[in-house]
């Protein structure tokens, strides 16, 4: 497996590492704890007895072979497996403090809390202006000035907002792929939520538009807690700080993720991360 | 296989809409009005006058045996229908006639057709003009004086008809109103003299005004009766006819082909502005296209909303059980149902349970007159709302069904409710096919009679559900519609012959109107298609 773009990030590369030697959970302040979480699909068990501890303000990649269970993972974060009927959840998610699961969380309040990008970029067949105002719309904000404030800084935030200010008003659909999935990411910061999940947001995109979500990942994180999904083990490498592979539905090892792909402790860790399967 | 059998479905469609165009169309073309003798059989000959308005080849041997006696040496006779008008004075407007009896054809330029306002066209030659009994034409001046004084008389109609229709019209409806408020006070039992008082003063100033426009009306009426006309019709003989009843005349045969284009394009107007005279078989059928076009906008806006939120249940909301289950092949089945058992349903269900009730509560005071208690074009609307109904919602479902799960994911994400997600992103996505289910249910509905004679269509409405006196939308009036027209026209009409060319033009009017209410929601729909153009790539 060589990079896309191995190149152009060679630089970045050898700053990040520079700066994750100095990297151990237990002594960062934590966005997201996960203690002891099965999830079911009816009968077969998804997730087993998972817990981890996410980071505020860094970004934290989760890897493995396909069906491991890393994006049901992430849509736990932001009970989007509410949305399947089958699925039964046991143990808690705590988001500073609060566990997300209990009856009194509004689910509409926790998804403005934590934003999420899916894997193929989905804009709303409205205009780009309206797709980064959707969020804010529903929020009941109709004050067009906060709206147009909201909406550069946002598209700013996406390094978006120089493609399209001249045409804020056209449909998002007329995009390329890669500004899509910007838009779209544009579109989750715009309610200025504490939690970003990115479910691997650049397996659609070309290695152009790839680079540039990563860039955008690395510039995100000082504002926003991160969760990335991702296939591609070179990905991960560069924009994570913390690194969590899963297997089976089980959580095999989580460090940081200089740890991980340098030394892992564990030899399925390691099988997987050297290629050997997966 | 498919190119052929598309193309014998196209030639069909072609050819049926050009039928109806060919045979309705040339009714508005004045035709040269032929003279001849005709040669009966005990061998008198009696003059001719009329259009020949159909031909056809009869075997002699029938002739024959109809007591034929000519010697004729061809196995085929040509017969003509000639229409001789005149109904008042010859008992009949149409003539068959055998072209070998016909002698010395002709086609006099000076021969008039003269469209009346009663028993049908009149055909001859105008003799004279006369003012109060009084000639006032000399032999050089006959029709350009005759048809300046019926330019006199259709402006004087007019007027006539600004003043019944407008001004008279909205005194009656004032009156009727306050009747009824009257009679709301009686019914309450308790006298109230101010608000009778007041009743009192109002009507005494509408009946005032009332009698100033009735003696307009009367003068109007009598500066009509002013003139008349001689006029030598079939067989020689000279009538005298009251100038009042012209509609129009014209001399076909003088006319040159601009001449007749320009009649043409004046008859065509008439028939799809002016209101219907003669029972229907004369004048034109304005109230029937606008009954029919009010009464499927009506239906749109009822069965859209009852549709899509029936999709929308069924689809978001409801389980996915036995009970949707049921549900839908109650929706898929409900369609499948003979129009006329909506109408039974409408009848029994809208018009007497639902209307008689309102009645009740609402319209006592005109009882035992029905208000909303008898057909009308909100009860047809909403039978036919209800036939159309299934279509509605199955094509809705699926436009919901082929919302991307991404999108709506992406809007939950964002932190919408599942009906923030459906009302801002979902519907608007499902609306192409929203739209497709309307056009389905307005092509079925348009052309629907059967249940409309039970639960509101008459066949002359006296006057109109949309007009100028408040609350201007009259939802329990009666009213008239295209497809019921053709049959009223076409089979219970007292002179058929008279009236089959008006049945295929209102036909072709009536497939006119489906296809511009079609096209008119084909292209909305085009435009949200390209507006909410579907994420697949």
């Amino acid at each position: 497996m060589t990079s896309d773009n191995g190149m152009t990030h060679a630089i970045n590369m050898d700053h990040l590492q520079r700066e994750r030697l100095r990297l151990d959970v237990e002594t960062e302040e934590i966005a997201i704890t996960v203690s002891d979480l099965n999830l079911f699909y009816a009968e077969k068990q998804a997730l087993r007895d998972i817990s981890i501890k996410i980071p505020k303000n860094r970004v934290t990649a989760f890897i493995g072979p396909s069906g491991c269970g890393k994006s049901t993972l992430l849509r736990c974060f932001n009970r989007m497996n509410d949305l399947i009927d089958s699925v039964r959840i046991e143990g808690k998610i705590n988001l500073y403090g609060e566990n997300i699961f209990e009856k009194s969380v509004n689910v509409a309040d926790l998804r403005r809390r934590v934003g999420m990008v899916f894997q193929k970029p989905n804009p709303f067949p409205k205009s780009i202006y309206e797709n980064v105002a959707y969020g804010l719309r529903i929020q009941g904000v109709n004050n067009r000035r906060v709206l147009d404030e909201s909406v550069e800084k946002a598209l700013h935030g996406a390094a978006l907002w120089d493609e399209v200010k001249d045409r804020l008003h056209e449909s998002a659909m007329g995009m390329s792929g890669g500004q899509q999935q910007r838009l779209v990411i544009a579109r989750s910061i715009a309610i200025e939520p504490e939690v970003l999940l990115l479910d691997e947001p650049a397996s659609a995109l070309d290695p152009i538009s790839t680079l540039k979500i990563e860039e955008l990942i690395y510039e995100l994180k000082s504002e926003y807690t991160i969760v990335i999904v991702t296939h591609n083990m070179q990905q991960a490498a560069r924009v994570s700080d913390y690194t969590a592979f899963m297997y089976m539905g089980d959580m095999i090892e989580y460090s940081d993720t200089n740890s991980i792909f340098t030394n892992p402790e564990k030899k399925q860790t390691e099988d997987y991360i050297t290629g050997r399967y997966g | 296989m498919t190119a052929g059998a598309v193309s014998v479905s196209l030639l069909m469609v072609f050819g049926v809409l050009g039928l109806i165009t060919a045979k309705g169309m040339v009714y508005f073309w004045p035709g040269d009005v032929l003279t001849a003798q005709y040669q009966a059989k005990d061998g008198i000959k009696t003059q001719v006058i009329g259009e020949v308005y159909d031909d056809e080849l009869v075997p002699i041997q029938r002739l024959r045996d109809a007591g034929e006696t000519m010697a004729i040496d061809s196995e085929f006779v040509k017969r003509l229908l000639i229409k001789t008008g005149n109904r008042d004075i010859s008992g009949s407007d149409f003539r068959w006639v055998i072209v070998p009896r016909l002698s010395e054809q002709t086609t006099p330029a000076d021969m008039v057709v003269v469209e009346r306002r009663e028993w049908g066209n009149l055909y001859g030659r105008v003799a004279e003009v006369r003012e109060k009994g009084k000639r006032i034409t000399n032999d050089g001046n006959i029709w350009a004086v005759f048809q300046k004084r019926v330019d006199r008389v259709n402006d004087i109609f007019s007027s006539i008809r600004v003043l019944e229709k407008g001004e008279i019209g909205k005194i009656n409806y004032s009156l009727e109103k306050l009747r009824l408020a009257e009679k709301r006070i009686a019914l309450t039992g308790k006298s109230d003299p101010d608000a009778q008082a007041k009743i009192n003063q109002q009507r005494k100033s509408l009946e005032a005004e009332y009698k100033h426009l009735e003696d307009q009306l009367k003068d109007l009426y009598k500066q009509l009766q002013r003139d008349t006309y001689l006029i030598e019709v079939m067989g020689g003989k000279v009538v005298e006819q009251p100038l009042a009843k012209v509609v129009r005349a014209f001399q076909p045969n003088a006319m040159s082909t601009l001449d007749k284009l320009g009649h043409y394009a004046e008859k065509v107007w008439e028939f799809v502005s002016d209101d219907p005279r003669e029972a229907n078989t004369e004048g034109g059928i304005f109230p029937t296209i606008f009954g029919t076009i009010l009464m499927v906008m009506i239906m749109a806006v009822l069965v859209t909303p009852l549709g899509v939120i029936a999709a929308v249940y069924l689809r978001e909301y409801a389980r996915q059980g036995p009970l949707t289950r049921t549900i839908r092949i109650a929706v898929n089945n409900l369609a499948g149902v003979p129009s006329i058992v909506y109408g039974i349903f409408g009848l029994g269900f809208f018009v007497y349970f639902l209307g008689g009730s309102l009645d009740q509560l609402f319209y006592p005071e005109a009882l035992p007159a029905p208000t909303f208690g008898t057909g009308g074009i909100m009860w047809a609307s909403l039978t036919l709302a209800l036939m159309t109904l299934p279509v509605v919602i199955v094509s809705t479902e699926e436009g919901l069904s082929r919302v991307p799960r991404a999108v709506r994911e992406g809007s939950l994400a964002l932190g919408a409710t599942k009906a923030e997600t459906l009302w801002r992103t979902v519907l608007p996505m499902a609306s192409p096919a929203m739209m497709t289910g309307l056009i389905l249910a307005v092509a079925r509905a348009a052309g629907e009679v059967a249940p409309l004679m039970l639960v509101g269509v008459v066949k002359l409405a006296p006057s109109m559900p949309l007009d100028m006196n408040a609350p201007f939308l009259h939802l329990e009036r009666k009213f008239m519609h295209l497809g019921f027209h053709i049959y009223d026209v076409g089979f219970q009409s007292p002179n058929v012959e008279a009236a089959r060319p008006l049945v295929y033009a209102t036909a072709l009017l009536l497939v006119l109107v489906i296809v511009i209410l079609n096209l008119a929601a084909i292209s909305i729909r085009n435009r949200l298609r390209e507006k909410y153009r579907s994420l697949e790539h």
